[in-house]
């Protein structure tokens, strides 16, 4: 095959292997009219043995989209209401990182609701099934081992955070926001509260675990620390690699929207 | 009834009133339950009360009686860092306890219906009606964000009624200063098994097993306690 041609041929594969399938938070970062309930990269039994299918199916289509519909129709109600306010008209992005600016009698849904349909977004797209507890790989292994010693520190840390999380949350690997364009900020752990996101703390997220009851209830019950255990067998490292490039991509977009 | 005393502790030692007296403090048990498991159904199924009373509730009481023994050492030592640091986990635990002991009284196999007497005569004053009541404190308690109680709670200070919630398993009267008469806890280990992300499914039928002597009861001793 002529030179030219195995080049072009191996620079469309690459193409097709790093967009891939549309990663359930692509979008966020755009306004649109109405938000669609973001497809899942996997079927319901996708994440078997780990999750249950019961699980992901009712996770997906009873708690996300009821965020999506509630969100959706808060977010028209504000626009309806408003016709000049711009942040109504902004991406879903640029609405967590400036919540004290939306109007009072709409900011607790909208916190709730797109803060729900993000959160879950980032959870499903940091998984996929038959990861076997595979190690980090890439910038973001490379990065965990300079803040927290060891990637095995860093899972401990991050394990000993999500069992001991009172109510509702998240638990969150971000970056912190870039502030040098070669150099990529540090990682930091947070945990959130309900469907708050460390977004609205000008965080840049890579990694987060639902330990909301719903999201492991059906299978473990009460034993979240087993719900932990299968989250960490499901943990797809290119995925969280990938999440970390597309922040990157954001932060350039952001500083050109500013 | 049998299920439930299995998991009562005998109380060996008196309770001490001094810090660093060498009579060990009373240990936190959880309370007897006054029906099987299974006598909640349909509404509450037989395999979330177990797991709710032997699983949830127990945890609260035993993290509840770790977290006094860690506290009443750091209380002796003079330590106020490790006091102050264990208080989110003794308004955790400890509101856990409480609010769950309350739970389990305020629900009967026999109850359900509307109150009488007094207390229903106060609902009407300060609702309107029970209907108003019902509808209050049922889209209140669903609308709770994440974890949390509904509840119905009596002001001590103006003898009135009150609908409100609280989150995780903050306690009301702490949090409040409103008395706990009637609770709905609507974190999802207490429904999800059953009605999974249908909330205003399980809220619904809960008014099906309120045992209104007991909330009648509670709205007596508050009133009592008010006019002292």
């Amino acid at each position: 095959m002529h030179p030219v041609c195995i080049l072009l041929v191996l620079l469309s594969c690459f193409s097709v292997v790093s967009s891939g399938t549309s990663a359930p938070y692509h979008g966020i970062e755009k306004y649109a009219e109405e938000y669609p309930l973001p497809k899942l990269p996997y079927d319901y039994d996708g994440l078997e043995p780990q999750i249950d299918r019961a699980t992901v199916k009712v996770h997906h289509t009873g708690h996300h989209a009821a965020y999506t519909t509630n969100m959706n129709a808060a977010l028209k109600e504000w626009k309806n209401d408003d016709t000049s306010d711009s942040l109504s008209r902004s991406s879903l992005l640029r609405i967590l990182q400036n919540l004290q600016d939306i109007p009072v009698q709409y900011r607790t849904k909208l916190r709730n609701n797109v803060g729900g349909y993000v959160n879950h977004a980032l959870y499903w797209g940091c998984l996929s099934g038959n990861q076997g507890n595979r190690t980090p790989t890439g910038t973001v292994a490379a990065d965990i081992n300079t803040v927290f010693g060891s990637f095995s520190a860093f899972r401990e840390k991050f394990t000993a955070e999500a069992a001991s999380l009172f109510g509702s949350g998240y638990v969150w690997l971000s970056r912190q926001s870039s502030t040098s364009a070669t150099a990529k900020p540090p990682l930091v752990i947070t945990t959130s509260q309900n469907q708050d996101t460390p977004i609205s703390e000008g965080l840049r997220p890579v990694l987060v675990i639902d330990v909301w009851e719903h999201a492991y209830y059906l299978k473990h019950q009460n034993l979240r620390a087993k719900h932990i255990g299968d989250w960490w067998a499901l943990v797809d490292w290119e995925a969280v690699n990938v999440l970390d490039g597309w922040w990157a991509k954001m932060d350039v977009k952001v500083h050109e929207d500013l | 009834m049998l299920a439930s005393r299995l998991f009562t502790v005998a109380r060996a030692f008196p309770k001490h009133a001094a810090l660093g007296c060498l009579v060990p403090r009373l240990k936190h048990t959880l309370p007897d339950l006054c029906y099987d498991f299974n006598a909640l159904e349909p509404v509450i199924s037989a395999e979330i009360m177990k797991l709710h009373y032997t699983k949830h509730h127990a945890t609260y009481v035993n993290n509840l009686n770790i977290t006094e023994d860690k506290m009443a050492d750091a209380l002796k030592n003079g330590d106020i860092n490790t006091t102050i640091s264990l208080q989110p986990a003794l308004k955790f635990n400890g509101g856990g306890h409480l609010n769950h002991t309350i739970f389990w009284t305020n629900l009967s196999p026999s109850g359900g219906g509307e109150p009488t007497g007094d207390l229903m005569t106060a609902i009407r004053d300060d609702f309107g009606s029970f209907e108003n009541f019902k509808k209050e404190l049922s889209a209140t308690t669903i609308a709770i964000q994440g974890s949390g109680w509904g509840w119905l709670g009596f002001n001590p200070v103006n003898g009135m009624l009150k609908v409100t919630t609280c989150a995780n398993q903050d306690p009301l009267e702490p949090t409040t200063g409103l008395v706990p008469l009637l609770g709905i806890d609507v974190w999802e280990h207490a429904y999800y098994l059953q009605y999974k992300n249908v909330r205003p499914d399980y809220v619904k039928e809960i008014w099906n097993i309120i045992n209104w002597e007991n909330v009648t009861e509670r709205f007596a001793k508050a009133r009592m306690e008010k006019l002292q």
